[in-house]
């Protein structure tokens, strides 16, 4: 019991981040009907940013872990999601109105440059981190096993439903989230209207890219170590959370990246941990062939 | 700005607006340093304690901004300057001579390839590069069917390969069957595998099928590496038997081929073999594409993706026309992975990674989806440039993706962006692009 | 045996619903051999939708429909895959939005209608593969049938041309060809007038009423265009928010204040005086 306890709890944080980086997906999927591949990479780029900004703070001097992380939070915010203002305005703008394919490709490309630029840039050696935000606690101890939530698991859980309240009202009670949603519902219209659509995807894919950061944040802490290769498998899991959860639906997002976390921590728990990527691919396969609006999603008619 | 003045190539000094350029440049430099600050202008590294710390570069990111800087300052003025080769333009589209053109292109390629083991029979290298090349020219001809024909998305393409591959060895070695046996058997195994894999997914829109595939693609990757005691899993399977030509094998034994034929051994000759088997399999591929075409079969991809809708109101079963096009692709991409696997005598599961499936993917497509010539030309620059390339190690994938990005922005119906009309009453039209980019999605 | 008059196309109690809303109310209405029936209403009444119904693009969410060939042979259309409706059914259509094939040639996009007659000249493609003749038989006749539509539309000189090259009318015209190389028994046709000015809207009617006079193929058609409804049709249904508010000859639609409220909006008890 006290181990399901702890698969749960250990579950749920994973979910956490692959939620923040499948809300990315999702919002730009509602918005332009486009699988952003390269968003996997974004949330790379941020756990890497926030890496080098954290080095490079220590060396000057920012010694206080909170303050330290705290910088380290604007700073990689704010670069990521410049990161993704320009990967939409180089690859993915001057295509807006061709082919389903060519975006496809285009972002496949951009994917390997931005895994190939940080390998470049970076070294392709792993980047290990120290833990940095020690210490925890013990909730039941039983039988010589203790559950246990450690700080960072609670920051990480916390943090997000901070960012998801922030952004639900973002979407429902501001302009821009009106916007985002006419031109969800409707581009061309939405750009008749006076909907500067233009801006509008761009602050969709700064937004996403924005929380992947946090969630590269939050994945650097907890796991403490990256590579350039992270995006690639994060990125199919995140996608698989929102759709899994309803592509285009922001809470499905965040409800896909939970159970994915959750399936995944159980799986390699009590089944293999070898074979933990083919549950979650095998888990995109099953849902997009049984059930392709996902959970909270809307059925689409398509008109004739 | 008045069309009157279009055939004058002059550039018109007069109108350039410097201010205008030099702040577009600013402002792309501002955003590249942004971009580059951290990851360029810092570096981290083990250091001497053994934990990460930071180098900074600053020689490297005001490079890099400055090069950013120049080249947009330069775009921007070459955009005004209307001095401007029309880049879009750059390939005509239709016109004649890009018909006269593209007709000869194909015989003189194809007399080309057949002439490279004669005229580079002393270059081992450009052999295997000749042999490599060929490959994804196969593999681009292979999923044509399924992307350029039928416009299906693709992402999983290496699926099919790698169970041409691993069906060939697992065959040759635990049955010792010969290739010429092995070889459809394998493509048969691979178009089975097309229809059950497709069968639950092809109902599935655009974007999705192309998710579907590439996990399919993953799935089928990963369980190699892991069942083991199939598979041989991360080792991989070694001692696959090499070709023979129709039974004499290619050694220096009195049986041998060389003996046989009255020449000395080379070990040259088994290369040459392949190279000629290779071009033979990539030639059927494109002959059985071309012939399709003109049936109803062919029609029906082709109709499929301009508008499935349309086909099923004129009654066409397009799940059964999907199947048959997932068939049909799968079937050539196994039959390039048995010809992979005899090849190399050695297949692991590290030569069949999602990275496969994109850079086929991307051939069909920067060649120009449908194109035969395209996907030869798409081939050729990059897995041409590719090796070209290999002394620049790590920038070479930088490049490509590169190349990828630019090539779609710049032309994103691909290089060869032109339909043949598969039946004429009086006059074949070549179709431009422009047209299809009309169609529905 | 289903002859001349009798009723080809019967809906009964035919309702669609989206969620909470309601697209289509009980609707009964027929359709007769070898006639011209016109489903007519305001914006939203509903029209495409009971066509999507009829060609199998939405299922009912209640009710049926059903045809009947002078063979005798009946088929459920609610029940039936939307390209089964088209191949076993001979139900062809037009789309309101054209959808033509528009990188391929109007002769190309005429075979494509031909398609399932040819796949099985052709073996399903092993027979045609190796030059088979009955295979070439078969599509030299193909090509011929097109070229005789290509013809009756007047299109004869645009064979090669890129359907998406077209101009609009003729897009429209294609579209009505290609439907008729499906050899259907029932054509829906959806606002096929759409867009076009006074000289083609009379072309159109003219190739109607000779699609009619053949008698193989009857006609069911959405219009807005009360030219060519009002000439053309020997039957109209009316439809207002999803339900039937009239069904008649065209004289008496046209006179029915009904009708005519419900297209100038005039509030409910005026019509009952």
């Amino acid at each position: 019991m006290e181990y399901f306890l702890q698969q749960l709890i250990n579950g749920i944080v994973l979910g956490s981040i692959y939620g923040l980086v499948a809300i990315g997906y999702t919002m730009v999927y509602g918005i332009i009907g486009m699988i952003n591949f390269a968003h996997g990479d974004i949330f790379m780029v941020g756990a890497f940013l926030a890496l080098i900004a954290f080095l490079a703070l220590i060396a000057i001097g920012v010694t206080a872990i909170p303050l330290a992380l705290f910088l380290v939070l604007i700073i990689a915010m704010l670069l990521t999601a410049l990161y993704g203002w320009a990967v939409e305005r180089l690859a993915y703008r001057p295509l807006r109105g061709s082919h389903r394919l060519a975006p496809l490709i285009s972002a496949i490309g951009m994917s390997i440059i931005l895994q190939n630029y940080v390998q470049i840039a970076q070294g392709a050696r792993v980047k290990p981190l120290p833990p940095l935000i020690p210490g925890g606690y013990t909730l039941i101890e039983q039988g010589g096993f203790a559950v246990q939530v450690s700080n960072i698991q609670i920051i990480i859980v916390v943090t997000t439903l901070v960012l998801m309240t922030v952004f639900s009202w973002l979407v429902s009670a501001t302009a821009l989230g009106r916007n985002m949603r006419a031109c969800e519902q409707d581009l061309k219209m939405a750009s008749l209207v006076g909907v500067d659509i233009d801006r509008t995807i761009s602050l969709t894919f700064v937004i996403g890219a924005a929380l992947a950061a946090v969630a590269g944040i939050m994945y650097l802490l907890y796991y403490g170590v990256i590579d350039f290769f992270i995006g690639f498998v994060a990125g199919v899991k995140a996608f698989t959370a929102a759709v899994l959860g309803g592509i285009g639906s922001l809470p499905g997002a965040m409800l896909g990246g939970l159970l994915i976390g959750l399936i995944e921590t159980f799986w390699s728990a009590y089944f293999s941990a070898e074979y933990k990527d083919v549950a979650a691919f095998s888990i995109l396969v099953l849902v997009l062939i049984f059930m392709p609006t996902g959970i909270l999603g809307r059925p689409e008619i398509e008109k004739v | 700005m008045a069309a009157a003045n279009e055939s004058d190539p002059r550039p018109r000094s007069a109108k350039f607006d410097f201010a205008a350029a030099l702040k577009d440049a600013a402002l792309a430099a501002a955003v590249a340093f942004g971009l580059f600050s951290l990851m360029l202008g810092l570096r981290s590294e083990t250091g001497a304690s053994g934990r990460l710390e930071v180098v900074s570069r600053p020689e490297l990111l005001a490079a890099a901004v400055a090069a950013v800087f120049v080249g947009r300052l330069a775009v921007a003025l070459i955009a005004q300057g209307r001095v401007a080769i029309d880049f879009a333009r750059a390939l005509p589209a239709a016109t004649p001579a890009f018909e006269r053109l593209r007709r000869f292109a194909l015989p003189a390629l194809l007399a080309f390839a057949l002439l490279v083991p004669v005229l580079f029979y002393s270059n081992r290298y450009f052999l295997d590069l000749g042999i490599l090349v060929l490959t994804y020219v196969m593999l681009g001809w292979g999923l044509n069917i399924v992307v350029g024909l039928a416009g299906l998305l693709d992402l999983g393409y290496v699926a099919f390969y790698a169970v041409g591959a691993y069906s060939y060895a697992l065959l040759a070695q635990n049955f010792g069957l010969s290739f010429w046996i092995c070889l459809p058997l394998a493509g048969i195994l691979a178009a089975l595998w097309g229809i059950m894999l497709g069968f639950p997914v092809l109902r599935l829109r655009g974007d999705y099928l192309a998710i579907v595939t590439l996990a399919f693609g993953e799935i089928i990757r990963i369980v190699i590496v892991n069942w083991q005691s199939f598979t041989n899993g991360p080792n991989g399977i070694s001692g696959i038997p090499r070709p023979s030509f129709f039974g004499i094998p290619f050694d220096s034994s009195a049986a041998g081929f060389a003996a046989r034929f009255g020449l000395e051994f080379d070990p040259t000759h088994r290369i040459v073999f392949l190279f000629y088997l290779i071009l033979a399999l990539a030639l059927l591929t494109s002959f059985v594409t071309l012939r399709l075409r003109r049936l109803p079969i062919g029609r029906a991809w082709e109709a499929l993706r301009e508008d499935e809708i349309a086909c099923r109101s004129l009654g066409i079963n397009t799940t059964n026309t999907k199947l048959t096009a997932f068939a049909m692709g799968a079937m050539f991409g196994g039959f390039a992975g048995s010809f992979f696997a005899t090849r190399q005598g050695f297949i692991s599961p590290e030569s069949f990674v999602f990275m496969e499936s994109a850079l086929v993917l991307a051939i069909v497509v920067l060649g120009g989806m449908g194109s035969q010539l395209g996907v030869v030309v798409a081939a050729l620059v990059m897995i041409g440039g590719f090796e070209f390339f290999r002394q620049f190690e790590q920038f070479r994938m930088l490049v490509f993706g590169t190349a990828m990005v630019a090539i779609m922005v710049w032309r994103p119906r691909g290089l060869i962006a032109t339909r043949t009309p598969s039946v004429f009453l009086q006059q074949k039209k070549i179709i431009s692009a422009d047209i299809i980019d009309e169609a529905r999605e | 045996m289903n002859a001349a008059g009798e009723i080809l196309l019967e809906a009964r109690h035919l309702s669609m619903r989206f969620g909470g809303l309601v697209a289509v109310d009980d609707l009964s209405f027929s359709a007769r051999r070898g006639k011209i029936t016109a489903i007519i209403g305001p914006n939203g009444a509903g029209k495409t939708t009971v066509f999507n119904c009829i060609t199998g693009f939405y299922q009912p969410s209640q009710g049926m429909i059903r045809i009947a060939h002078t063979d005798g042979k009946e088929f459920l259309l609610e029940r039936l895959p939307d390209f089964r409706i088209a191949a076993q059914a001979r139900v062809a259509r037009t789309f309101q939005n054209i959808r033509l094939f528009a990188g391929m040639t109007a002769l190309e996009n005429l075979l494509v209608a031909q398609h399932n007659r040819l796949m099985l000249a052709s073996g399903f493609t092993l027979l045609g593969v190796f030059g088979w003749p009955g295979y070439m038989h078969a599509e030299q006749a193909a090509i011929e049938k097109a070229r005789r539509w290509l013809d009756r539309v007047g299109l004869a000189n645009r064979a090669d041309d890129p359907a998406g090259a077209l101009p609009y009318g003729a897009q429209r015209r294609l579209e009505i060809a290609r439907a008729m190389c499906a050899d259907p028994v029932l054509l829906c046709l959806d606002e096929p007038a759409a867009g076009l000015n006074p000289r083609e809207a009379g072309e159109l009617n003219k190739l109607l009423a000779a699609i009619r006079a053949e008698g193989k193929t009857s006609l069911l058609l959405i219009e807005h265009h009360m030219g060519v409804v009002m000439e053309i049709s020997d039957h109209v249904v009316v439809l207002d928010y999803g339900k039937k508010i009239a069904e008649g000859p065209p004289a008496e639609i046209r006179n029915d204040p009904k009708v005519i409220a419900a297209y100038l909006g005039v509030e409910e008890e005026e019509v009952a005086r």
